[in-house]
């Protein structure tokens, strides 16, 4: 392969790294509307009055917008495919706020400081109502969330029950458990829970918008679902599809954060009334408070196994605070067991059971990861407590349990749309191999034995380490529901535009593409030119989420350049005058076997200028088949401070099967990215309320995502691997990389100093109280 | 109110308010490289060159600039071209909403720093905050940067 699996680096890297205003907010209409959103200082209460006298008084303020002023229209935020698998509870306003953040009132003005002051002049009286602040308690709960009655679900699916708080209610079930259970010789039952992790992308989010000269509403955005985006702006404004385009331009990173609609609707609905153009860039209190996180979840599991370390049964229950929309809740609490309990396929059952309840805390959103993480970090700790039961090695427990090449589950049956009752075979995992490399590069029986040996000399300097691991899948895209398009289009000068739906946020995913057309077309790199995304002009995708874009989107590359180069073949035989199978297209000429040939630059001259005069384009799509999971080995060595709880993470060692690297540079820089986000979660991040349910971590100051400083040694291996469906066998990398830190982490440290961390972050005092409560 | 500037070089009259602050106002000049994150002061996404030394220009109020130079990373295009091989090279530019604040970080640790660890280094840019790279090529890269830099000096 020439342009697959080189490390060739990004080609927008360029303009990035000069600065250059390629972003959202850098290409905004200098006279653009500025718009602020009031949001509420009340977790749960009713709007009953607003009072818009002083803010109409400050000088530049052309617009107040309240409930009052906006055709009611159920819709949900989360960007997933349509029809989606979350309830339409929400509205651009409304007469009720369900947590601290959501929004109250639109102002607009004509600059940013008239906004912001208009903004603070509004008077809002609100009848305070008690919030529901824990999820444990929210099911059933005398406060409904969503008391209105308007709100529904757009495609039936099981659970939703507004009446009871309820967002979504779902399981699946192999085997039988109860027996499972009862013939296992151990048996250990825990209870794990996983925090509001914020996404805490560097671009927070921000969209403008204007009318174009055909009198249409254009709406730059940055987004990772343009796509969504445009449908979900043409129900909530009540205006047609076909009226909107969305452009993506350069993205400041997302994680999931803008997998949701969020600051699209405003700068869309003041143009839409004013035809003026108009934006919005959120602040980063806006983003904590105004947004989403990842969904907290709480896990109860029950482990069976026999004393020689066979697993025979596994029970999961979890259950996900969704906060005060659904967005995301269906799907992420599923993955949460889908995506986890599929790495123990030895087992003779395993049930799971996923609810996630309406509360009056921030939303729930789409966070790197996805459910699996926090599905990870319970069942991967269970895990490891049951290692310590049996007395086993927890590597050993792992190889001896979980999922090998070529090998399946009937969960991939229950949770694969479409499949039929053949079982569904994993022949390019490698998770094997991943723990093998993994375990020899961390070196963790030698590691293991000099931890031990330096364990009182550890001690005198106040000091504990302990080391730790876990395994981890993801998926590459969502089979038979997201689907990718490209379409490539020969130019006049032999160089090809590419055209794609796919959402760079800043992964690299235009470079990988690229470099998949010029494989695919054996033409040199800087033949292609990609273009994405703009719904006007890109082919569909769904987007950048659910680990798609390499898998999906790349074969659908794949797809495009197949159907380019027959057209080259067939347009090739009439212009050397022979039968087309004659012919071949190779390096960028058309050679028939006569010994004629001409180079693609004269072929495409003269196709358009001098003869037949056609233009040549294809188009490709892609959706899944079958699940193409990636998987991952992390092993963590940590330092626990004995007199603190202090916890660092002294060296992460993470093997990572993601099939074909398509730029292993740019693989490698997504487990790095993912690892340290993983930290993040496992020991500090944590975004947390007080009793009146306002947001404690509503800035860096109080969030603390992992610096430079907090990073140590972290070493990555790319397992070699090839997925036959994959593009030039390549799965995906952005999402499993995250997945196994936390889980290694808490198991490094319960070795370090003896003490279960079961609730995430592993905060210095709560390490601190757990190793001074428990001894 | 009016304040005399140095931007990049060019010596500028700008009318500014009493409480804007210099990131915004060198966005309204078109410095499009000023990139801002957070608004505490905490993310480094818009660090640039107050006479010489490196602040967070969403923290510095446009008035106090008066009378000084300023140089962002549009005025350093020449000068970081190096910095920007190494972090191209090593893919750890991603999203590349820091790079700018962090480039100009770089550059000033290059000048006050002599011969820094990976602890001074780290030190030194713990206030440029990237979500995408993991920092680890970062190191890497700010380290190979130094190391050719040196190497040019001694020829």
């Amino acid at each position: 392969m020439k342009y697959v699996n080189d490390s060739i680096k990004k080609i927008d890297s360029d303009a990035l790294l000069k600065g250059k205003g390629v972003y959202t907010d850098d290409l905004a209409p200098k006279d653009a509307l500025c718009i602020k959103v009031v949001r509420s200082p009340h977790a749960f209460a009713k709007i009953t009055n607003i009072d818009d006298r002083l803010t109409r008084k400050v000088a530049g303020v052309e617009m107040v917008l309240t409930y009052k002023d906006i055709k009611r229209i159920p819709f949900t935020r989360a960007g997933q495919c349509y029809p989606e698998l979350s309830p339409y509870d929400k509205f651009v306003l409304d007469e009720y706020v369900r947590h601290v953040g959501d929004d109250v009132a639109i102002i607009v003005a004509e600059n940013q400081k008239s906004a912001e002051m208009g903004a603070k002049r509004l008077k809002v009286t609100y009848e305070v109502l008690d919030p529901l602040l824990d999820y444990r308690k929210a099911e059933g709960h005398k406060t409904l969330v969503h008391p209105e009655e308007d709100n529904f679900i757009p495609v039936d699916f099981v659970g939703y029950d507004r009446e009871k708080n309820l967002a979504t209610e779902m399981g699946f079930e192999v085997g039988e458990i109860t027996q499972a259970l009862e013939d296992s010789d151990v048996v250990i039952k825990k209870t794990y829970e996983s925090q509001a992790q914020a996404q805490a992308m560097m671009e927070t989010q921000r969209a403008f918008s204007y009318e174009d000269e055909y009198g249409r509403l254009v709406v730059v955005s940055s987004t990772q679902i343009p796509f969504h985006v445009r449908r979900t702006l043409a129900r909530a404004l009540d205006m047609p599809m076909s009226k909107i385009r969305v452009i993506k331009p350069r993205i400041g990173g997302g994680f999931g954060s803008k997998q949701s609609i969020h600051a699209e609707f405003y700068p869309a609905l003041i143009t839409k009334m004013t035809g003026k153009p108009s934006k919005i860039v959120y602040g980063r209190k806006e983003v904590f408070t105004g947004t989403t996180s990842r969904h907290k979840m709480k896990f109860d599991i029950t482990l069976g196994a026999t004393k020689e370390g066979e697993i025979l049964g596994i029970e999961m229950n979890a259950l996900s605070d969704t906060g005060a929309y659904g967005e995301h809740a269906n799907t992420t609490v599923g993955a949460a067991g889908k995506k986890v309990l599929t790495l123990y396929n030895k087992v003779k059952a395993c049930s799971f059971k996923g609810k996630a309840v309406y509360t009056n805390n921030l939303p729930g959103g789409a966070l790197r990861g996805f459910g699996v993480t926090q599905g990870t970090f319970a069942l991967e700790s269970a895990i490891n407590e049951l290692a310590e039961a049996l007395n086993m090695d927890p590597v050993k427990l792992r190889e001896m349990n979980m999922i090998k090449k070529g090998e399946t589950t009937p969960i991939y049956n229950i949770i694969t749309k479409g499949s039929g009752p053949e079982p569904i075979y994993m022949d390019s995992c490698e998770l094997e191999a991943c723990v093998q490399k993994g375990k020899a590069l961390f070196a963790w029986e030698n590691r293991k034995n000099r931890i031990e040996k330096d364990r009182e000399s550890q001690k005198i300097k106040g000091k504990a380490r302990g080391i730790g691991m876990a395994i981890a899948q993801q998926g590459s895209g969502l089979p038979n529901i997201d689907m990718a398009g490209a379409t490539i289009k020969l130019n006049d000068d032999g160089f090809f535009t590419l055209l794609v739906g796919a959402t760079d946020i800043g992964t690299g995913s235009d470079t990988i593409l690229s470099q998949i057309a010029a494989e695919a077309l054996d033409v040199s790199l800087d033949k292609i030119n990609i273009h994405a995304s703009d719904t006007d002009v890109s082919p569909f995708d769904s987007g950048a989420y659910a680990s798609s874009t390499t898998y999906t989107s790349g074969n659908a590359v794949i797809e495009a350049c197949k159907n380019m180069n027959s057209l080259i073949i067939e347009y090739g035989a009439k212009v050397l005058e022979e039968n087309r199978e004659n012919i071949s297209f190779e390096k960028g000429k058309i050679f028939s076997k006569k010994g004629k040939e001409i180079s693609l630059e004269a072929f495409s001259k003269k196709i358009t200028y001098s003869m037949i005069h056609q233009q040549l384009t294809a188009t490709g799509s892609f959706v899944p088949k079958k699940a193409a999971p990636p998987y991952m080995a992390g092993f963590a060595e940590v330092e626990v401070d004995l007199d603190t709880g202090k916890v660092d993470l002294l060296d992460f060692v993470g093997t990572v099967d993601c099939g074909t690297a398509i730029n292993p540079m740019l693989a490698r820089v997504q487990a790095e990215g993912g690892i340290v986000q993983g930290i993040g979660m496992a020991l500090y991040e944590e975004v947390k309320v007080n009793p009146k349910g306002k947001l404690k971590s509503n800035t860096f100051m109080e969030y603390k995502i992992p610096t430079r400083k907090d990073v140590h040694t972290i070493q990555v291996e790319l397992i070699e691997g090839h997925d036959d469906t994959g593009p030039y066998g390549a799965k995906s990398i952005g999402e499993v990389v995250i997945n196994t830190v936390p889980p290694a982490i808490m198991e490094a440290i319960y070795q370090a100093v003896g003490v279960r961390i079961r609730s995430l972050p592993a905060t210095p005092e709560k390490v601190w109280r757990a190793m001074n409560t428990e001894k | 109110m009016k304040i005399k500037v140095t931007i990049n070089g060019k010596e500028k009259e700008l009318e500014i308010a009493p409480d804007d602050y210099l990131s915004e106002v060198l966005r309204k000049e078109g410095l499009l490289g000023v990139k801002k994150g957070c608004d505490t002061e905490s993310c480094g996404l818009c660090t640039i060159h107050l006479e010489d030394v490196a602040v967070l220009s969403c923290g510095t109020l446009a008035a106090k600039a008066d009378g000084k130079s300023i140089t962002t990373i549009e005025g350093v295009r020449e000068k970081a071209e190096q910095v920007r091989y190494q972090l191209a090279k090593r893919g750890v530019d991603q999203c590349g909403f820091c790079a700018p604040g962090t480039i100009m970080s770089i550059l000033y640790l290059e000048k006050v720093v002599e011969n820094p660890t990976d602890e001074e280094i780290n030190r030194y840019l713990k206030g440029n905050f990237c979500r995408c790279s993991g920092y680890v090529g970062q190191l890497e890269a700010v380290k190979s940067y130094l190391e050719g830099q040196k190497h040019e000096v001694c020829e």
